[in-house]
């Protein structure tokens, strides 16, 4: 049954991503109490572990309050729209090699695609359009400014993430995902593309809206932003975007940066798909400690950050890599 | 609601195209998480950028002045916990002076010497709060939690001394509430301990942080002249440039025995108050340590039972103390006729309290010089240009208490 295969896989991926941001949002409220001298959640289930699952029934069973808007259609559509896309996404990420078990061949991947990286920086761009629309169609001062904070964003950032990673496809010579990791058996590019892992980090914070750059959802300054008119779980979408963005952009990280499922130090007892779990686990950690940490950049700041700081700094990194790559070493 | 940035097509050539915009009014508060309760602003913005800002005060506003004349004066006190809720004490301190000066008596050393020690505590406990409340406005969320666990050992010394946290109403009208014990003394020395490394601790996690310097450093800018005109004291003036604290230069309550600078700061900018407010901090720990060493011995309130009771076992077995007590808890105390006024420092600014007496027992008119209240009038000033993020930054500097504003 070849078939087979390609039904149960998206099936478990797409559950596991679901449970992505329970896990990770519960992680990030322990990581962060500590990091503030609180205890966190310890109240729902062995160690507060099922806080998080409460949390998400307690959306459901919300009212679902809707604003008068004159863009229905939008307001519906923009919190798939903040999600959808990133659960595609998520299909072309190699999560580790081959399995042998017994005559048969796992793939822990759904897409073996030859233009992974496109395809993912396409796909994932789309969910900028769930946020901006959503800022719109709230019919909200708050929102819109949310809304309007995400396009310019977006539009400082893509650019950056996308020419970050130039320079590992220059390296690697493909645009295949399990072509780029594999190219890292031996060294991983955080060594020969240190500017570029640094953009990336750093795009990619802003990709997933997370502190210090959560502007279109400051809290203190807009209420909630974007999400500011939603209410039960189509307001709970809009976080299990972002959690399901912040590990999807730490997989790639992982891919492009850190080589993927190769194991650090030779050990190879450990399964490929765990060491690329603590791979990506490193990076979200890092998120949670960049929140805990840091204040929140301004508006104008951020673009200008964008600009003049990220960009010139990963057009100089892709120039770089091509310079060096062409020189003929002995 | 409607969206104020209308771009209405004219014609459908692009040549042709012109967006007329508009300015979008927008109200900020009073139900908004950073505007420090029940705070509204009035907003003109010009996409981000705020062209107007406009303070709406009084939703929290209790007749506190109006409903003073109705008590006798110890039973102002609790009414004062309740304006500026996070330096009680300061308050306190302000009203009982005001009317100790219509009395022309002094406490005794000990008795000076804690309040100045009580009132510096509450001036860490505020700052603490402002610092937290102005670091989480522009995003650091931690600073917050951090100065909340030491707020909460500044409120332990409050509870331990007079039984409440907040509302501490620890003073009275020629002496104190109780005496402070051996064990209060410890708190105190193990709390200035504490405190001395947590400023730095907080001061390594903002001063020379770049976001935080990008965020704060030439927002809300005030010249000292300005200042001046629109009658901003405290922190907020001192870092403007004026060099004016009256616990130095107008001295009460045995502050003039005390060694300490009055940091000044001549940026005016959110940054530089930042830094004035941190300095004030330190200085306080310091008069906190002079305080806390030097403590004198012996009575800590007026040798006047027409003024403050008469200790308990008094009352019990002297009949010239039980009639002393009785009268003073009926009518209260008497301050001759006349008018009164006493300006203090608290953690804000001048706070004055204007007191007309009649000679009875209840103030015939009391008036209250509210720091943040006159201090708020420059938030139109320091937002104008900025943009709305920066509104909370200036919120945050000013250091609003809205239960004072609003009386």
């Amino acid at each position: 049954m070849p078939a087979l295969p390609a039904i149960v896989k998206p099936l478990i991926l797409m559950n596991l991503l679901l449970l992505v941001p329970l896990v990770l949002v519960y992680l990030e409220r322990k990581v962060i109490a500590r990091m503030q001298d609180r205890i966190g959640p310890n109240r729902v289930g062995p160690l507060g572990m099922l806080q998080t699952v409460a949390d998400a029934l307690k959306l459901f069973f919300k009212e679902d309050f809707q604003p008068k808007t004159p863009y229905k259609m939008v307001y519906w559509l923009a919190p798939a729209l903040a999600v959808v896309p990133l659960f595609v996404a998520a299909a072309a990420i190699p999560f580790g090699t081959l399995w042998h078990m017994g005559s048969f061949e796992i793939k822990p991947y759904i897409a073996d695609l030859n233009v992974g990286v496109l395809f993912i920086f396409a796909i994932t761009s789309i969910e900028v359009y769930g946020v901006t629309l959503a800022g719109w169609s709230g019919a909200s001062k708050y929102s819109l400014l949310g809304g309007l904070r995400t396009s310019a964003q977006m539009i400082s950032y893509e650019i950056a993430l996308g020419l970050s990673v130039v320079g590992v496809i220059i390296l690697s010579g493909s645009l295949r995902m399990l072509d780029i990791v594999a190219a890292q058996e031996h060294l991983w590019y955080v060594v020969l593309q240190p500017i570029g892992f640094v953009v990336y980090s750093i795009a990619a914070i802003a990709e997933t809206n997370r502190l210090p750059f959560d502007l279109p959802e400051a809290e203190t300054e807009l209420v909630a932003g974007f999400n500011t008119e939603y209410s039960s779980m189509k307001f709970g979408l809009f976080p299990m975007g972002e959690y399901v963005n912040m590990f999807l952009v730490s997989c790639l990280a992982t891919v492009f940066f850190l080589g993927g499922w190769h194991p650090l130090f030779g050990l190879t007892m450990i399964p490929g798909v765990l060491w690329f779990m603590l791979k990506v686990s490193f990076f979200i950690f890092m998120y949670y400690w960049l929140r805990a940490t840091l204040p929140r950049y301004r508006y104008d700041q951020l673009i200008r950050f964008g600009w003049l700081v990220l960009f010139p700094l990963a057009l100089f990194n892709v120039l770089w890599t091509a310079v060096m790559v062409n020189i003929p070493w002995s | 609601m409607t969206t104020a940035t209308t771009a209405p097509i004219t014609t459908p050539s692009v040549e042709m195209r012109e967006f007329q915009t508009d300015v979008m009014r927008m109200n900020m508060g009073p139900q908004h998480p950073s505007t420090h309760g029940v705070l509204r602003i009035k907003l003109e913005l010009d996409g981000e950028k705020v062209l107007k800002a406009e303070p709406m005060i009084g939703y929290l506003h209790r007749g506190i002045e109006k409903l003073a004349e109705t008590k006798r004066y110890n039973q102002v006190i609790p009414l004062l916990d309740r304006m500026d809720y996070l330096a009680a004490m300061c308050f306190n301190l302000g009203f009982v002076l005001a009317v100790e000066k219509l009395f022309d008596v002094q406490l005794p050393p000990r008795g000076q010497y804690i309040r100045v020690i009580m009132c510096e505590i509450a001036r860490l406990a505020s700052h603490c709060i402002w610092l937290g409340a102005h670091a989480m406005d522009v995003g650091a969320i931690t600073v917050f939690l951090y100065t909340f666990r030491e707020r909460e050992l500044a409120y332990d010394i409050f509870e331990h001394i007079c039984g409440q946290r907040m509302t501490v109403s620890y003073m009275r009208v020629g002496g104190l509430m109780n005496d402070m014990d051996d064990e209060c003394v410890t708190m105190i020395k193990k709390y200035i301990e504490t405190m001395k490394q947590r400023i730095e601790e907080y001061n390594r996690l903002l001063t020379k942080n770049p976001i935080w310097m990008d965020r704060t450093i030439g927002i809300g800018h005030m010249t000292a002249q300005e200042c001046m005109d629109m009658n901003i004291t405290g922190p907020c003036a001192r870092g403007c440039g004026i060099d004016w604290d009256l616990r130095r230069d107008q001295p009460y309550s045995a502050y003039d025995q005390f060694e300490f600078e009055v940091p000044v700061y001549q940026a005016g900018d959110v940054y530089a108050r930042y830094l004035q407010r941190i300095d004030e901090m330190r200085q306080s720990v310091r008069i906190l340590e002079q305080a806390i060493n030097r403590l004198p011995d012996g009575p800590f309130n007026v040798d006047n039972f027409k003024i403050i009771l008469p200790p308990k076992e008094l009352v019990k077995r002297d009949m010239e103390a039980m009639i002393h007590h009785f009268k003073l808890t009926i009518d209260g105390c008497k301050p001759p006729k006349g008018e009164i006024y006493m300006p203090t420092e608290s953690p804000r600014g001048e706070l004055g309290f204007y007191i007309q007496s009649d000679g009875s027992g209840k103030p015939y008119r009391m008036k209250v010089r509210n720091p943040t209240m006159i201090n708020l009038q420059s938030l139109g000033r320091m937002c104008q240009g900025h943009f709305l993020a920066d509104v909370v930054a200036v919120i945050g500097t000013l250091d609003v208490v809205l239960g004072e504003v609003d009386k």
